[in-house]
């Protein structure tokens, strides 16, 4: 038997190597997708585009935006003097939002009255603009408090938090709460996914569509020994690029690797048993080239939104969750993280494993029963 | 270049997309589909976030303010640990992505005025999550506290206090800060620019791989007129899931259309144009199925979903990789559709972008026919 799959392996690797072009894909392609994850892709808040539209002028105004600005998170842009330019600025997207105190706002303190502070944000980026808000009510809390203290200083006698509660926050897995953590290690999830879901379907639609499927059935090669030949180069392929993107994550972007190596080489041959038997699938159900490439992408783009890679899982409708179970990139994604992050092993990945294997072995004897009656 | 011609290599590229019924019956139904399934299903709202609670107080002031995060609607209480293992274990399993932690003299402290302090730990992994959790849990926590020491103060000063800053946000273009009003326009764009490079990334290389090129060569058709006459069957199946999913987004998903929907669907060609034209190079250039789809998934996929600022602010980004979105044209109609959409702006505001895009249109265009060769290799 393995003096048939050879020439099959061999050949299989002399017509995916033989174009540079497509070496280039094959490895450049992880690695740009990883600096792009670890450079490009961050849901960090910092550096706000700010315009101030402050009438009043006066110290304590000042003071307030001084506030603003120290935060860190703020930058001011530009002063404005009236509302058309702060309409404009926002709508131009130049800033985010405008801090706009009106006249009088000193005197308001100062008579112990409540003095408003507007803030007009462009919500168009909901996320961005629930932080932003949570960053500028703590500001003007932390602000509010001072006041009161230089207005009631007998308040100073009692502690500075009287009788309330101080919230201690700690993030654990990723102390500074770094997106890059978080992505880069999805990485290898994902290209895995890409990469051999097309690799596999089109390279035996290929045969079909050039002819040559022909000549291989005239061959003495069973059809088990046939895809054997089929899959085991791309899943070579598959484990190269999880080893070349792990090494860029660790050595380049310092994601941390807590737990161990060997589980994640196990879990990938999971994950590679799945997806090598869906592209196998595929390519029983397309007759060209074009349609193959439309049903991966077909599968692709759902398989990858509905991962929690970048959207949450949790928040997703209750049948879409229940549906995200039947995706093996979910669980092979849990794993990974919890790999990298946690440091956790199979005592608490074991559901994830167990799915993944589950899932490769039903795929992949569903897509060889198919694919032996479409060959013979 | 002749009308004749071109026509005549569009009637051609008609039936070939006619005879394969199922790809074009994919090219109209997966942007449709797509559009349904991620307009669904995609929020970055962070409401429930599931927290475990290991309650060492058990008293009725832990309780009370327990109940504060569960009646907030961004945390959803899961369960009570007995012990710090079981916190620990909840976490490490994702079954909870946060974990409150009261101590033992809570109720004592808040009693006795000295001021509590209680601890969060997050699971840090998605920090985008985690922030917003943080937040939340913050204000949660901020407003138990006020009215914890406004209750104080009345006690100590008598009159009723009022906090001397007020905060009046006003949101505009998306006041209740739903995600979906940004989503969904961004994901037209990204959905286009996909299924538009990847349905002329085959066109050419097929022609080559069949061998059909040969007989095209020897015909007197002009490689502009090959190249023009093979984009119009993808443009007209291109602007048909344009409309459906502008059409989508009104009836289906009620995103507000502030601005021109003239103004939006000619947006929508120029984009197209050039997302086409990218795909027809790449199919020029690779000269092979195979590695054309993957080249188109590579330039267009990634690019227009990450650096288009579609999901992620472009503000954020080192200035290298910002200075690189301006060659994409996905940045660009996610700029225009945002500000035609959300904000109903038009073209006043929106040129330069108009104009980046319609550049990268010509020039891809310009790059598809030079690229191609007529003869042959």
């Amino acid at each position: 038997m393995f003096e048939r799959i050879k020439p099959m392996l061999v050949k299989e690797f002399i017509q995916l190597l033989r174009d540079p072009k497509m070496r280039g894909v094959l490895f450049l392609m992880p690695i740009i997708q990883v600096l792009v994850f670890g450079y490009a892709v961050t849901t960090d808040v910092k550096h706000v585009a700010t315009g101030v539209y402050d009438l009043d002028k006066s110290v304590a105004s000042r003071e307030l935006i001084a506030r603003f600005v120290k935060s860190g998170y703020f930058d001011i842009v530009e002063y404005v003097g009236d509302d058309d330019r702060a309409r404009d600025l926002l709508d131009r997207g130049k800033a985010l939002l405008v801090l706009r105190m009106n006249k009088g706002f000193e005197d308001e303190l100062r008579g112990g009255r409540s003095a408003a502070l507007q803030i007009i944000l462009d919500g168009t980026d909901s996320n961005t603009a629930g932080v932003v808000l949570n960053y500028s009510a703590k500001i003007a809390e932390r602000f509010s408090q001072e006041v009161l203290l230089t207005r009631f200083p007998r308040l100073k006698a009692m502690s500075a938090n009287p009788g309330g509660v101080e919230l201690r926050t700690r993030a654990w897995f990723n102390e500074n709460l770094e997106s890059r953590n978080f992505y880069v290690p999805g990485v290898i999830a994902v290209i895995v996914l890409l990469i051999t879901l097309m690799l596999t379907s089109m390279a035996v639609v290929r045969e079909k569509e050039i002819g040559t499927i022909e000549q291989i059935m005239v061959t003495p090669i069973t059809p088990l020994e046939f895809i054997l030949g089929k899959t085991v180069p791309f899943a070579l392929v598959g484990f190269g690029d999880v080893l070349l993107i792990t090494v860029i994550a660790v050595l380049w972007f310092e994601v941390p690797i807590r737990g161990s190596l060997l589980l994640l080489v196990f879990a990938t041959a999971l994950y590679l048993m799945t997806t090598l038997g869906i592209g196998l699938f595929i390519s029983t159900v397309s007759e060209t080239q074009q349609q193959a490439m439309m049903t991966v992408f077909f599968f692709y783009l759902p398989a990858v939104l509905l991962s929690g890679f970048m959207f949450p899982i949790a928040n997703m409708p209750m049948i879409v969750q229940w549906l995200t179970y039947l995706n093996p990139l979910r669980h092979f994604l849990v794993i990974v993280r919890g790999i990298f992050l946690k440091g956790v092993g199979p005592a608490i990945l074991w559901p994830q494993l167990l799915a993944l294997g589950v899932t490769g072995v039903i795929t992949l004897w569903l897509a060889s029963r198919r694919f032996q009656k479409t060959l013979a | 270049m002749k009308p004749r011609r071109v026509w005549a290599i569009a009637r051609k590229e008609f039936i070939h997309v006619r005879r394969d019924p199922r790809s074009l019956g994919m090219a109209i139904a997966i942007p449709m589909l797509l559009l349904v399934l991620f307009g669904y299903a995609l929020t970055l709202d962070v409401d429930n976030v599931p927290l475990i609670v290991w309650d060492q107080s058990q008293s009725h002031a832990s309780r009370e303010f327990i109940s504060r995060f569960g009646a907030s609607r961004y945390f959803s209480l899961r369960a009570y640990a007995q012990s710090y293992r079981d916190l620990e274990r909840a976490v490490d399993s994702a079954n909870a992505l946060a974990g409150l932690v009261i101590p033992r003299d809570f109720a004592r402290d808040i009693e006795a005025g000295r001021g509590a302090s209680v601890q969060l730990i997050v699971d840090g992994s998605d920090s985008n999550t985690a922030t917003l959790a943080m937040g939340y849990a913050d204000v949660v926590v901020q407003t138990y506290s006020q009215e914890v020491a406004i209750e104080a103060r009345q006690r100590l000063g008598g009159a009723r206090l009022r906090p001397p800053l007020d905060v009046q946000p006003r949101v505009w273009f998306n006041p209740d800060l739903e995600s979906k009003n940004y989503i969904i326009p961004g994901l037209i764009a990204v959905i286009m620019m996909v299924i538009a490079a990847l349905l002329t990334s085959l066109t050419v290389a097929r022609e080559w791989e069949r061998g059909t090129m040969e007989q095209l060569i020897s015909t007197p058709v002009k490689g502009s007129e090959l190249i023009l006459g093979k984009l119009l069957p993808y443009f007209t199946i291109g602007m048909l899931d344009v409309v459906l999913a502008v059409l989508m987004g009104e009836f289906l998903f009620h995103v507000p259309l502030r601005g021109n929907v003239a103004l939006l669907l000619g947006m929508g060609a120029i984009f197209l144009a050039g997302a086409l034209s990218l795909g027809m190079v790449i199919s020029i250039v690779t000269m092979s199925q195979l590695l054309a789809s993957q080249l188109a998934m590579v330039f267009t996929f990634l690019p227009s979903f990450l650096l288009s600022g579609f999901m992620y602010a472009i503000g954020n980004m080192p200035t290298a990789i910002q200075v690189l979105t301006y060659l994409i044209p996905s940045r660009h109609f996610v700029a225009l559709l945002k500000g035609i959409y959300l904000k109903g702006v038009g073209l006043e505001v929106l040129a330069v972008e108009a104009v980046l895009l319609a550049c990268f249109g010509v020039a891809m265009m310009a790059l598809a026919i030079l690229r191609f060769e007529k003869k042959l290799v």
